[in-house]
């Protein structure tokens, strides 16, 4: 370490004078620091998770305060489980998350394997390639509104250029069958950056000595990329999985702007729904019950995924 | 290293690799290039087929964004010429300039309640990391975990119980409100972060500072604050961002006096239906300032979007 005065100071002081601190102890000081944020967080994140918990097992619906509220034990979340439009949602949600997950990975790794051949000016491309995550999610759907328009939208126009098809033809927005894509394409399109940013963190973290190894040992570089660049980079990988998994559970702002839902519900992901229950129909008992079991299944779900990462991150 | 490493990649993959790539950056861009370029359009050019890339550029976007105007009748027209190159615009469509509209103030309260977030959950957070990082806290990694886990739930189910708890306390619509609720999700975020960047300050250095007669208060903020500034600007442009991109709470908490940008740009209406070039207007203010930050940002980059969990 360099010498500066404090450490200087640090090695001409005895340490019997180090006791004499003024002031208050260290631990006073540590839960005037910490005191606040949990104060806080407890305020304003558990307070509120512990009332909605409380909601969930009565009837009381926002719009009217007024009126009697009575305790119906698990009856909401009854029928929650029973509800097919529930499940309708989930699949709907399923969908969305296998498939932006699935190319995400795919396209963010071959982008950062890519960037790895540090080839001239790669890291303002980098640069260029990562703005579109750090943008307003609402205001991405909002303008990807504009590109979708049936007659006048360029992806449309653009995809027409290419095949051929009249561009009136299709509606990506409008058509059951297209809507829950466009909603993967702009997603992909947005998070992309994300995961090939920690897979060129997790390719950079690999030393170059084990592929000088790996070559004087005449391995392929077929057998290379499948036995050290693939396994050396899969914690990162599963890193940027959770991120976005945790994300896309909780995906909200994007979607509504973009399809609102629809057409009919095939793009009501579950805190779209969640939305409607608590916010148009103010069945708030109701909705509370799901939020709890939306907040339940991704807490598990994210725990039982730590535990697999930190296995492979052991290995 | 010698020049022949046997592992650096050739000269021909190096070429195709960087091709690929900017291709993918070329087309990824084109959507944010399409947005910029809609507002500066004209609202029948934004909607013509097949889609214009070359046109007359035109403010009228812009000063539609940031104006109410009404139809007035030939007399009144006649009467009154238009003084400025922006009545100018409007004139052409037989109208007036009525006011000045609600995007400068829902830009405005985008600005109050983000810096005021921020500098919350900054002020907050390097407390709260310092402590984490220098003292022994019982059940420190518990409270830390507690600390990330309030960021899995959705916000639409902490939404429902907060919509009661602020039309109760009257904070619904406010920007006390707005502020205190972006600051508790941000918290963790800050906290995590600069929790990293403390613990790469040396410790000796406060331990110096403490037997030279510095109180544990003024060892923190005159040695590791000065060090840690780097970390606190980035982690605050972070927490910035994240507010200022904020949605979900946003469109349910708020609906006027406090309402941010992002759930009011997707409402500006024009004659007969959305008015595309004032959206694009809109959304290009709101989105440029995010961009230079993120060009900023990118030595942090990783580090933010990951809560510290990968550092570069």
């Amino acid at each position: 370490m360099t010498e500066t005065p404090l450490t200087h100071a640090a090695r001409a002081t005895p340490p019997s004078v180090a006791r004499k601190i003024k002031g208050l102890s260290d631990r006073a000081i540590a839960w005037i620091f910490v005191g606040p944020t949990i104060f806080l967080l407890l305020a304003i994140n558990i307070f509120p998770l512990i009332w909605t918990i409380n909601l969930s097992f009565t009837n009381f619906r926002a719009n009217r305060p007024g009126r009697e509220v009575d305790y119906v034990g698990l009856r909401n979340y009854e029928r929650i489980l029973n509800d097919s439009d529930i499940w309708l949602n989930m699949q709907a949600t399923a969908h969305f998350l296998f498939w932006t997950i699935l190319l995400q990975v795919l396209i963010g790794f071959t982008l950062a394997y890519l960037i790895n051949k540090k080839f001239k000016g790669n890291d303002l491309w980098t640069t260029i390639i990562v703005l579109p995550m750090m943008l307003s999610p609402a205001v991405v759907g909002n303008f990807w509104k504009f590109l979708y328009q049936p007659q006048i939208g360029l992806f449309n126009y653009i995809v027409a250029f290419f095949t051929g098809k009249d561009p009136s033809s299709f509606e990506m927005l409008g058509s059951v069958q297209l809507a829950p894509w466009s909603i993967v394409i702009v997603d992909t399109w947005m998070w992309t950056p994300f995961v090939m940013l920690i897979c060129l963190a997790g390719l950079r973290s690999i030393p170059d000595y084990i592929y000088e190894a790996a070559e004087i040992d005449r391995a392929s570089k077929l057998r290379q990329f499948f036995t050290i660049t693939i396994p050396m980079v899969l914690p990162f990988l599963m890193l940027a999985v959770l991120f976005r998994g945790i994300e896309n559970f909780k995906m909200f702002d994007l979607v509504v702007q973009l399809t609102g839902g629809g057409p009919g519900s095939t793009t009501e992901l579950t805190s779209i729904n969640l939305k409607r229950e608590a916010f148009e129909k103010w069945r708030t008992g109701y909705a509370s019950a799901y939020a709890i079991i939306l907040f339940v299944t991704v807490f598990g779900l994210a725990s039982i995924y730590v535990k697999a990462l930190n296995k492979v991150k052991e290995r | 290293m010698s020049s022949f490493s046997a592992t650096a990649p050739s000269a021909r993959s190096k070429w195709f690799a960087g091709t690929l790539v900017i291709l993918y950056a070329l087309i990824t861009m084109i959507p944010l290039a399409w947005i910029m370029l809609t507002g500066f359009k004209s609202p029948a050019d934004a909607i013509s087929y097949p889609p214009k890339v070359f046109f007359e550029p035109t403010l009228e976007g812009y000063v539609n964004l940031f104006t109410t105007r009404t139809r007035q009748t030939d007399d009144f027209l006649a009467a009154n010429p238009p003084q400025t190159w922006y009545e100018e615009i409007v004139r052409q469509y037989d109208m007036v300039i009525a006011g000045p509209s609600k995007f400068g103030e829902r830009f405005l309260n985008s600005v109050i309640i983000g810096f005021g977030s921020t500098f919350l959950s900054i002020f907050l957070g390097t407390l709260a990391a310092y402590a984490f990082s220098r003292f022994k806290i019982p059940l420190a990694d518990d409270l830390l975990f507690f600390i990330l886990s309030t960021r899995m739930m959705p916000p639409i189910a902490v939404a429902i119980p907060i919509f009661l708890m602020y039309r109760q306390l009257g904070l619904s619509d406010t920007h006390l409100g707005m502020i205190l609720l972006y600051t508790a999700v941000n918290i963790s975020l800050a906290v995590w972060l600069l929790k990293g960047f403390i613990d790469e300050i040396p410790r000796e250095y406060e331990e110096a500072a403490l037997i030279d007669g510095y109180t544990r208060f003024q060892a923190f903020y005159k040695v590791v604050l000065p060090q840690a500034a780097t970390g606190i600007a980035s982690t605050a442009i972070f927490c910035l961002i994240f507010a200022w991109n904020e949605y979900a709470f946003a469109v349910l908490l708020t609906s006027g006096t406090a309402q941010t940008a992002p759930p009011f740009i997707p409402t500006i209406i024009g004659v007969g239906g959305l008015d595309w070039p004032a959206v694009a207007a809109g959304a290009t203010i709101f989105l440029l300032p995010v961009m230079i930050f993120t060009v900023a940002l990118r030595k942090h980059l990783l580090r933010g979007i990951t809560f510290g969990a990968v550092r570069k």
